[in-house]
């Protein structure tokens, strides 16, 4: 089975290597602040012993005050995963940069989230919405959204 | 869409998109409306020149005795109506055990599942080309009245804001008893339709 790492361990390492890129890591995930997320990813990819070479998920989470962005990476190689969480906390332009040029699979999935909860990923290649049509009001599922 | 000439088959993929958008809002526009009764081209004047005996009872059975579904199952309830289908239930009872790929030879639409606004113009699309006369059961919770997903932003709530629907069976799912029941109903309701709709009550068979 998938082993999830320690959120700490990877911190420790993060940190090492990228001091103060880290907002705060829990015993299974990592906080990172959004304008170092690139940095971070790209080290968690390309560091022999971590090689997170698959893209799981991205997704949002909507906590009225900001928003969540949480992805989830795993090595096909070592059988290992992480979870890495970042925060934007304007509501009104909600930014976070796109990981679609580490990981294809970012692509899409960073167009459903965008289409959905309305999250800009800086960077993205093509950043339409997804399922609902151009024209269509809001992003249905912010907290704050209806009809 | 205004599209030019020198591109009229030529759509890039946010035109194609926006077209979409602008179908589904248009039903989403109409669906508070009552839908409209096919039969309202007959005037009043013409029906009363019009005078029907027994035929109606044999166009009547023939009509009831060979409903033919289609294939429309946008979700779950599918599987109940498959099983109603197969042996151990059996529809071919009554006629049914045909079901149409193509809308074109079917007269009963038999809506398994929930709809979303994405999927509504193509059921409203497949509606459209079935040939008259034809009949709609909405089959199962989401098909009534969209279900436990009602209050979402992508679901239709109920078949009958698209296409209007003859019998309603609840359920989720409906049982194959529970939709086969329902079938012998609308059958009921096809005995007594009239070709003529709305005759004078003294023009009628047996009055």
């Amino acid at each position: 089975m998938t082993v999830a790492l320690s959120g700490k361990d990877i911190a420790a390492r993060v940190e090492e290597k990228l001091p103060g890129s880290l907002e705060d890591s829990g015993d299974d995930y990592l906080l990172v602040k959004a304008d170092s997320l690139v940095a971070v990813a790209e080290f968690l990819k390309n560091t022999e012993s971590l090689n997170f070479d698959y893209f799981n998920f991205v997704t949002a989470v909507d906590y009225y005050s900001y928003f969540e962005v949480v992805y989830r990476l795993e090595s096909v190689e070592h059988n290992h995963s992480i979870v890495i969480k970042t925060r934007c906390y304007d509501r009104d332009n909600p930014a976070v940069p796109s990981l679609a040029g580490l990981w294809q699979g970012a692509n899409f999935q960073e167009r459903e989230v965008y289409d959905l909860m309305g999250i800009k990923f800086e960077g993205h290649p093509n950043l339409k919405r997804m399922f609902l049509w151009d024209g269509f009001e809001g992003h249905p599922l912010r907290k704050d959204w209806n009809k | 869409m205004e599209v030019g000439e020198e591109r009229r088959y030529i759509y890039s993929a946010e035109e194609i998109d926006r077209y979409e958008g602008q179908l589904i809002e248009d039903l989403k526009a109409r669906s508070t409306e009552p839908i409209p009764d096919p039969d309202t081209w007959l005037e009043e004047e013409g029906k009363r020149h019009i005078m029907l005996t027994t035929v109606d009872t044999v166009i009547n059975w023939a009509k009831r005795s060979s409903i033919w579904p289609v294939i429309c199952f946008p979700a779950c309830c599918a599987f109940e109506f498959i099983a109603a289908e197969g042996p151990r239930f059996d529809l071919s009872r009554f006629g049914m055990e045909i079901l149409r790929a193509s809308p074109r030879q079917a007269d009963l639409m038999i809506t398994a599942g929930t709809l979303t606004w994405k999927m509504a113009p193509n059921v409203h699309r497949i509606y459209n080309q079935m040939p008259e006369p034809k009949w709609v059961i909405a089959m199962g919770a989401c098909a009534i009245s969209g279900g436990i997903f009602r209050s979402s932003y992508a679901v239709v709530p109920g078949y009958n804001r698209i296409i209007p629907v003859d019998v309603y069976v609840p359920g989720c799912p409906p049982r194959p008893e529970a939709l086969i029941y329902a079938v012998q109903m609308l059958q009921k309701k096809i005995a007594r339709e009239k070709v003529v709709p709305d005759l004078p009550e003294f023009l009628q068979k047996g009055k």
